[in-house]
């Protein structure tokens, strides 16, 4: 009895931190629409901030709740600097934009953390007065979890009382259904928009100052944590505070008791309660189907079919590329194969997203499975390399097939958050479950068959795979099933209308797009002959969105021009120190400054010039 | 014998009649209009006929078979076309490509891969188009149509699914008076030249009294009165609920 | 008195406005008629600051409002009335007003709650509602009271009659006389003539986003063919 009663503990515990980071994020969400990648990082500058601050203090239990209080503050601040200089200005942006903006963030801070704390993981205090455990029923329980108890209802009704006693938060509440009105009736919704990022990044900041009795600070807690923060918002509902309650205590006790019959549940747990939660409520345990984000977008013109002119132009781009191994060194060949990859990788994620209007955060999955699975395939079933490279797509296939059934039964940015999560519990899975997959070590010796082993000879079976597979992309974008996906994308009413099945539709455009992902992922690790959990992670999935979004997303050509430009920087700036804090600043700029992307750019400038009239892509 | 045959129909939301006991009759070639005041269960109403919502009770049988209890995709398949009151359509596409999407929907063409889109029943969406007069627009963009255009548009989409019964909800909302008479006299014509029969809501009561062959009025969820417009005009029930004194219309009538 | 010049506007590539004026006298109605897409929701969404990309003049009272943003427009006296209501659905009626409230301005007739649901008998019964509860008819009446808790001089109604039973519409005319009664200015966006004539004092055309006429109903009814062939009546 005891014992339950302490893993009961221990789960309220834990729902108290979960539920302080993911209120934050969800208040941030509910009034700007904005998906906050950087909560993660406000999170983690808490928990350094308040363990300097501690440390310097040292000054008993009044010191000690004084820096966490400070902290949080700082933290506060802090999100009124981000909102002021970025955010505020793409709030109208599509949702893609502002997601690679607070990315840029993400890379900034983690920078600047690297720089001021340096890279060793530091352990905290323990929490004065209340370091000790306390007996309860014979079991000991630490008496910061009860705090942490405490703490979390605590909270919960101060915001509630806030947002439903004062005015402000009556306001506040009013611009999450509807912000232009807000406008017009008088209320300056730019500084009710910073007090509300400025209040969640603080909740952010305290929850990680909270962490530090409990858990080591390291650089890696920003994007360990965003994964779980995201999933207890879309559980509870975004936007809805008492939902973020809810939910975190649901998947922390569940949790506390799971894994007692399967201690490696804890990764796959919250997937599978959000997966049953969304079945039964779209948008969560108390969300509403809310004002979409953005303004009005400029609608899209229609696709043309290629012209003679314009497919000779590209046949030449072909057989240059083709050329290339021969006049250039065998480090171009390589590096050319990491553009061709890049490109595929992007054009795939490119007809999920600008095609199917189906925006994912979470794409580097299907890529990594591929990945993966040829490497397992060659490991374990003695595949040699041409079967195994078939095994990607239909294993990312097969795996877009699983997660894509519950995303497309949401859309706009609960679709891309149910993606981002896919994306986080196959990542934790594949570092978790080190037998099978080498965990952290990765899985090595993954070389192409003998008669492609050499530089050039690969360079030409990627360059069959990736141009094969951009090709059948582009055909299918013209052929009644990517129209049907842009009808579904334009409006699923009129297409349900004219006797589609929506569902099925993106479903299986879903699946289309993860099998030439995995086909990506197989390419890539032949060429690097090794294969880890990264090419899963979150910065893969970000890395694709960056792509699109150099291209500019209303072109098919956009994420080819995309992935080609970032791969070149992305080799440049990968040499240098610091160069986070470089590749963030270059994805702010390019988000605030040229928001149709480096194919609008040109686009442009050839209008400009005259050389192009009306004829697109 | 009766295209759409509507029987009993209700449904309720949290102990709330929405609709109740709702049964009429649409006959071949009828143009039926369903009016009443704002919250009367009209939408409700066109929802359970095309799908969107299941009757707690009725039955909705069109041309025979009951529609009750499948699915809003299959509903159309049977011969149920749609208008909507905000207009609908895929604005990243042309003129012709809306009407070739439902085309190609109509022959179950949709998960082809391989063919291009453009180029499949060229044909008929210009002939579809030519019957709302639409050809001439054919290959603009969606996106830069005026309102008018787009309702004739999704007229012309309705059509590719040869419906025995077309819905119209509000039709001519948002539209100025000359364009809604022409609206509904080409939708007249279409009503005749291929037997179709139609179903609309409607608020303006000019086009209501100038076009319907019969007037269906709910309030509260129940029907009140059915008939001519003359009859309709001078119900002194509905004239309560809904016509007021009818200062703001002018209510030429038939 | 409000003042628009030479007014243009665009939203991307499509051009709405082709030089729109019009003036809106110290307690006046005026009603501004047009067909759908003539650009009468468009001036008013100018006016009111929600459109970026404009030229010409707006002013009210002889201050410049072509670059405040709407919180600004609204504390000048200019209270909104949208199209499509946008009440706040998650919100109680009571919070959807207390949103609208503002201090009392100087030449603004004060509103209090007692005196809106007089003029409002329903949504008094209905205070503790969330919006969303309402009907259709009663969150027409919820915008237009949660405009006037803004104490606003002069209101724009954007078409307060559009999809509304014509019994309503009566109850409409009947709260625009009182708005006036009580030394308001209205300009009021309309497609249905007969209902423009019973509640303005003066009509002012607009088509493909220039003004076409500007009079009396009277000079109206005694030239058909400017109604003929601007609003195609």
């Amino acid at each position: 009895m005891g014992f339950y009663l302490a893993q009961l503990l221990t789960g309220l515990a834990n729902a108290s931190s979960l539920f302080l980071i993911a209120c934050g994020l969800s208040i941030i969400f509910g009034v700007t629409r904005i998906v906050n990648f950087a909560h993660g990082s406000f999170y983690m500058v808490g928990a350094y901030l308040a363990y300097s601050l501690v440390t310097w203090m040292d000054g008993g239990i009044f010191g000690f709740w004084l820096s966490l209080l400070v902290a949080a503050l700082i933290v506060g601040v802090l999100g009124l600097i981000v909102e002021v200089t970025i955010l505020r200005r793409i709030y109208h942006a599509p949702e893609l934009f502002q997601l690679v903006a607070t990315f840029g963030v993400v890379l900034i801070v983690q920078d600047a953390a690297l720089a001021i704390w340096g890279a060793e993981d530091l352990l905290g205090p323990r929490a004065p007065g209340l370091a000790r455990a306390v007996r309860i029923l014979g079991e000991p329980i630490p008496e910061y979890d009860l705090a942490l108890i405490v703490i979390g209802p605590l909270v919960l009704g101060a915001i509630w009382l806030l947002f439903h006693r004062t005015r402000w938060g009556i306001l506040v509440r009013a611009a999450t259904q509807d912000r232009e009105m807000v406008d017009a009736l008088g209320v300056n919704q730019r500084w009710l928009f910073s007090a509300v990022f400025v209040l969640g990044s603080a909740l952010a900041g305290l929850g990680g100052a909270l962490q530090i009795p409990r858990e080591a600070v390291s650089l890696q807690m920003d994007l360990s944590v965003i994964g779980e923060a995201f999933v207890v918002v879309v559980i509870g509902g975004m936007g809805s505070v008492s939902g973020a309650f809810v939910a975190a205590v649901l998947i922390s006790v569940l949790n506390a008791f799971a894994i007692l019959i399967f201690p490696q549940i804890s990764i796959v747990l919250p997937f599978v309660v959000m997966a049953v939660v969304l079945i039964v409520r779209p948008y969560g345990l108390f969300g509403r189907p809310g004002s979409e984000a953005g303004g009005a977008e400029e609608p899209e013109q229609p696709l043309r079919l290629m012209s003679r002119r314009g497919a000779m132009v590209l046949a030449a781009f072909v057989l240059i590329l083709a050329a290339s191994p021969a006049v250039t060194g065998d480090f171009t060949s390589i590096l050319l194969v990491d553009v061709m990859v890049a490109m595929l990788f992007a054009v795939s994620l490119h007809f999920m997203m600008g095609i199917g209007g189906m925006v994912s955060f979470g794409h580097a999955a299907y890529f990594g499975v591929g990945a993966y699975a040829a490497a397992m395939g060659m490991k374990y079933l003695g595949l040699s390399m041409l079967p195994a490279m078939a095994l990607g797509p239909v294993a990312a296939a097969g795996a877009a097939l699983l997660f894509g059934w519950f995303c497309v039964r949401l859309s706009g940015v609960y679709l891309a958050m149910l993606t981002l999560a896919a994306a986080q519990i196959l990542w934790g899975v594949t570092y978790q479950w080190g037998e099978v997959t080498g965990g952290d070590d990765g899985i090595l010796g993954i070389w192409p068959a003998g008669w492609a082993s050499g530089d050039k000879a690969y360079f030409y079976l990627a360059m069959v795979l990736c141009v094969g597979g951009m090709f059948l992309l582009r055909r299918m974008a013209h052929s009644p099933f990517g129209y049907g996906l842009r009808g579904v994308r334009d409006s699923a009413v009129r297409a349900e209308a004219i006797g589609m099945d929506v569902k099925l539709h993106q479903w299986m455009g879903f699946t289309v797009a993860g099998a030439f992902a995995g086909l990506a992922g197989v390419v890539f690790v032949f060429s690097k002959g090794s294969v880890f959990p990264d090419v899963l992670g979150i910065s893969q999935s970000v890395d694709g969105l960056i792509m699109v979004l150099l291209g500019g997303i209303h072109a098919l050509a956009g994420p080819i021009l995309g992935a080609g430009v970032f791969i070149l920087i992305e080799d440049w700036v990968t040499r240098l120190d610091y160069w986070r804090v470089i590749f963030g600043g270059i994805i702010l700029v390019v988000v605030l400054v040229a928001p149709d992307g480096v194919a609008g750019g040109v686009d442009r400038l050839l209008r400009a010039v005259g050389i192009r009239r009306g004829d697109a892509t | 014998m009766s295209v759409l045959e509507v029987r009993d129909l209700s449904k309720s939301f949290g102990g709330v009649e929405a609709v109740a006991d709702v049964s009429f009759d649409l006959g071949a070639g009828e143009f039926l209009a369903l009016i009443g005041p704002n919250g009367a269960g009209k939408t409700t109403c066109f929802n359970m006929l095309n799908g969107y919502l299941r009757p707690d009770r009725g039955s909705v049988k069109l041309e025979g078979r009951e529609l009750v209890g499948r699915r809003p995709r299959a509903i159309v398949r049977m011969g149920v076309g749609r208008t909507f009151q905000i207009t609908r359509t895929f604005l990243s596409m042309t003129v012709r490509e809306n009407v070739q999407m439902a085309l190609i929907s109509h022959h179950k063409r949709m998960f082809d891969f391989w063919s291009r889109a453009v180029r499949m029943y060229e044909g008929e969406a210009d002939a579809l188009l030519d019957l709302v007069s639409m050809r001439d627009q054919a290959a603009r963009p969606c996106s830069e149509l005026a309102y008018g255009d787009l309702k004739r548009l999704e007229l012309a989409i309705a059509l590719a699914h040869e419906p025995a019964l077309l819905l119209m909800d509000e039709p001519t909302a948002g539209m100025a008076p000359s364009e809604r008479v022409a609206l509904m006299a080409l939708t007249g014509e279409i009503v005749k030249s291929r037997g179709v029969s139609v179903l609309f809501t409607e608020h303006d009561m000019d086009v209501v009294f100038a076009h319907a062959h019969r007037i269906l009025v709910l309030n509260r969820g129940r029907l009140i009165a059915e008939g001519s417009g003359a009859e309709i005009r001078e119900n002194p029930l509905v004239q309560e609920v809904y016509l007021g004194g009818g200062t703001v219309f002018a209510a030429e009538g038939v | 008195m409000l003042k628009v010049e030479n007014l243009t506007a665009r939203y991307g590539r499509a051009q709405i406005l082709n030089g729109v004026s019009l003036e809106l006298g110290g307690n006046e109605v005026v009603a501004l008629l047009g067909r759908n897409g003539a650009g009468k929701s468009t001036t008013m969404k100018c006016i009111m600051g929600l459109v970026e990309q404009k030229t010409g003049v707006i002013s009210y009272d002889g201050a410049d409002l072509m670059r405040l943003p709407p919180h600004m427009i609204c504390r000048a006296g200019i209270g909104y009335v949208p199209e499509e209501r946008r009440i706040f659905p998650e919100l109680t009626v009571a919070e959807n007003l207390e949103v609208g409230r503002r201090p009392k301005r100087d030449g603004a007739p004060e509103w209090t709650l007692a005196h809106l649901f007089e003029l409002f008998p329903n949504l008094a019964e209905r205070q503790g509602n969330l919006g969303k509860q309402l009907s259709g008819g009663e969150q027409q009446m919820l915008t237009i009271a949660r405009t006037l808790m803004g104490n606003p001089s002069a209101v724009l109604l954007d078409e307060p009659s559009e999809g509304i039973a014509p019994v309503i519409v009566e109850q409409m005319a009947r709260v625009i006389a009182e708005l006036k009664a009580e030394g308001l200015s209205v300009l009021i966006s309309e497609q249905n003539l007969y209902f423009a004539r019973a509640v303005a004092d003066r009509a002012i055309i607009i088509e493909k986003g220039a003004l076409r006429y500007e009079g009396s109903f009277a000079d109206l009814d005694a030239h058909p063919e400017v109604s003929q062939q601007y609003l195609a009546v």
